[in-house]
């Protein structure tokens, strides 16, 4: 079976910075991926490299058998891939429906004409929206905040709508970027349920960035290790934990 | 159905009703004639200053980008409207047909060059945007003023330089004459005319921003890189949301050119202070709030009615002189005023205090 991604030898620079070096991976279909790696390391710039945030500089990235290296982030969120980020992205401004229904942009399409005198086209496709909105603010018991500002949300909800809205555009591959950061024990542990759950519910691929050493083994199949832009580790999580260079870089000798 | 009804239609209805029956008021007291003629000749300008703040707050509150230029749309919309009517005064002559006609050729050329000039300009960002629109604004009136077209028996004449190097015919007539403008204006703007504009105008706003394409323009106004990793398409939602609003602001400009009998680009009307002016009605009425847009622009003019009328019944009184002479001024303070309550983090303190207090107090 063919991976549902494929990364071969991806790198960058940033002036003389190699910041991402001979980068390669490779997840299957329906498999939780974590990507781990001290500060600076360059796990988000992988992210950036993935959804086309930053060209790169040499490698080739592969999405479910199509080659989407150097595409723009539009094309590349077309293509599949959605992503949360480090620091909350939400559309602040919009209320939580909103904000998930503005994730189904593409997926839902009627002209401004029919926006403008409320055709049928443009009825089914909202309530479509709504209700598919409303299902996945159910998976993230979101549901009872759904005509709340994205900004009053608490810190916990403010993530987990990122997460929503990124599994609104219909992804391949889902993108976290340290989705537990900032949560105290029991919302991390709520979380990890509600990653498995998601992962069960749409079969979904993940690949997610953490520093969260519980999260990552608990939830987490394979993991890569990146150390000042290069693989240290590649392999089964506990075997990856195990070995000693992972253990230097992360605890110092 | 009715119930399922959201809070931004609840409240786009109680909108539409403040309109209407603003509308009904005046229309009685215009058939009973209590109504000042100094007031009856501010209906008309506050329907196009409506529709002006209105259009803005399509940009500066749901596409989140600062427009200094649309004094300059306003412009574009009034004068190409007004060269339409007198070119087809005789061709045309139903004239509300014409002045249809009128208010889409006026919508159109201003969408068109809010759609040019909004190409280039949408790659800037806050203060270099509100630059550039400013510059377009003052460029625009000063193109209008060195403008002079006129027609005889052979056909159309253009110059950029006088008026007699156009050589017209004997039988031929000037329409627009640079610094004198289009004269002889039919005046077919009406306060039923302007009522109906301002209905429209928030009825296509309030659409626009409750479907599919005014999400992708309030993402973009909220969270720029979120918003393209969901794959919406940045440039062009700008651009729509910048068009359409050029255009409605074309629409209060034909408005204003009927409303006339000679049509002149001056700094007064279609200078920068203009578009400052739409800028206030804006963020006095709230950003975002098209109700707030609606009521300001309608506020301000009232008062200003006031003062002036206080000249006329007391003679000069030095303050209130002042203040009509020195209306920018006046904003100005107001402004400021506005942006301190409501953002100085001291002030909001005080507010929360405030409010948290009366709410304890009705729980109580």
């Amino acid at each position: 079976m063919a991976a549902m991604l494929e990364v071969k030898n991806l790198g960058i620079s940033f002036g003389g910075l190699r910041a991402v070096n001979e980068f390669s991976i490779s997840i299957d279909k329906g498999e939780l991926y974590g990507l781990i790696g001290p500060n600076g390391a360059g796990k988000t710039t992988v992210f950036n490299l993935l959804t086309g945030v930053y060209k790169p500089d040499t490698g080739v990235i592969m999405l479910d058998g199509k080659d989407i290296t150097g595409r723009k982030t539009i094309e590349i969120s077309k293509a599949g891939i959605a992503r949360t980020f480090q620091n909350i992205r939400l559309f602040g401004g919009m209320s939580v429906k909103d904000n998930v229904k503005a994730a189904m942009h593409n997926h839902f399409v009627y002209s401004p004409m029919a926006g403008l005198f409320h055709t049928s086209s443009y009825r089914n496709a909202e309530a479509a929206m709504d209700g598919k909105a409303m299902e996945l603010l159910k998976v993230f018991e979101l549901e009872k905040d759904a005509d709340l500002m994205a900004v009053s949300l608490p810190y916990g909800q403010q993530r987990r709508l990122e997460i929503a809205r990124a599994l609104a555009t219909e992804p391949k591959l889902l993108l976290l970027d340290e989705p537990a950061a900032g949560m105290n024990p029991q919302e991390t542990e709520e979380l990890m349920d509600m990653i498995r759950f998601v992962r069960k519910k749409f079969d979904m691929t993940i690949l997610l960035i953490e520093h969260d050493m519980k999260l990552v083994s608990g939830i987490c199949e394979e993991l890569t290790v990146l150390n000042f832009g290069e693989i240290l580790a590649q392999g089964k999580t506990s075997e990856v934990l195990k070995n000693p260079d992972v253990i230097t870089a992360y605890l110092g000798e | 159905m009715k119930k399922g009804l959201s809070k931004t239609t609840r409240s786009n209805i109680g909108t539409f009703l403040i309109v209407i029956i603003a509308y009904i008021v005046c229309e009685i007291l215009l058939a009973t004639g209590t109504m000042s003629s100094g007031l009856e000749g501010l209906l008309v300008p506050c329907c196009y200053y409506i529709i002006l703040s209105v259009a803005l707050n399509l940009v500066v509150g749901y596409l989140g980008e600062l427009s200094l230029g649309h004094a300059g749309f306003m412009c574009v919309g009034a004068f190409s409207s007004a060269f339409f009517t007198r070119a087809v005064q005789n061709i045309i002559t139903n004239q509300t047909v014409r002045f249809i006609l009128a208010i889409l050729i006026g919508a159109a050329v201003a969408a068109l060059f809010g759609f040019l000039i909004g190409i280039p300009v949408l790659r800037l960002k806050g203060d270099y945007l509100a630059i550039v629109t400013l510059a377009f604004g003052e460029i625009i009136k000063n193109l209008v003023n060195v403008m002079y077209i006129g027609r005889d028996s052979s056909g159309w004449h253009i110059s950029l330089k006088d008026q007699i190097s156009l050589h017209l015919a004997a039988d031929g007539e000037m329409i627009l004459s640079g610094p004198q403008g289009i004269g002889r204006i039919p005046k077919e703007s009406s306060f039923t005319a302007g009522f109906i504009l301002v209905l429209i105008t928030l009825f296509i706003v309030m659409r626009l921003t409750n479907s599919r394409d005014g999400r992708a323009i309030m993402s973009i106004r909220d969270n720029r890189i979120a918003a393209e990793s969901i794959g919406i398409n940045i440039t062009k939602y700008k651009l729509m949301a910048f068009t359409v609003s050029a255009a409605l602001a074309g629409v209060g400009g034909v408005l204003y050119a009927h409303n006339l009998a000679t049509l002149t680009a001056t700094s007064k009307n279609f200078g920068y202070n203009m578009s400052i002016m739409f800028l206030v009605y804006v963020v006095l009425g709230g950003i975002g709030s098209l109700r707030g847009s609606v009521i300001a622009p309608v506020v301000l003019n009232l008062l200003l009615d006031f003062f002036l009328r206080q000249i006329q019944l007391i003679g000069d009184n030095p303050v209130i002189g002042f203040i009509s002479d020195n209306r920018m001024l006046i904003y100005a303070i107001v402004l400021i005023a506005v942006m301190l309550v409501t953002w100085n983090p001291t002030m909001r303190e005080k507010r929360a205090a405030l409010f948290s207090k009366s709410r304890r107090g009705e729980a109580e």
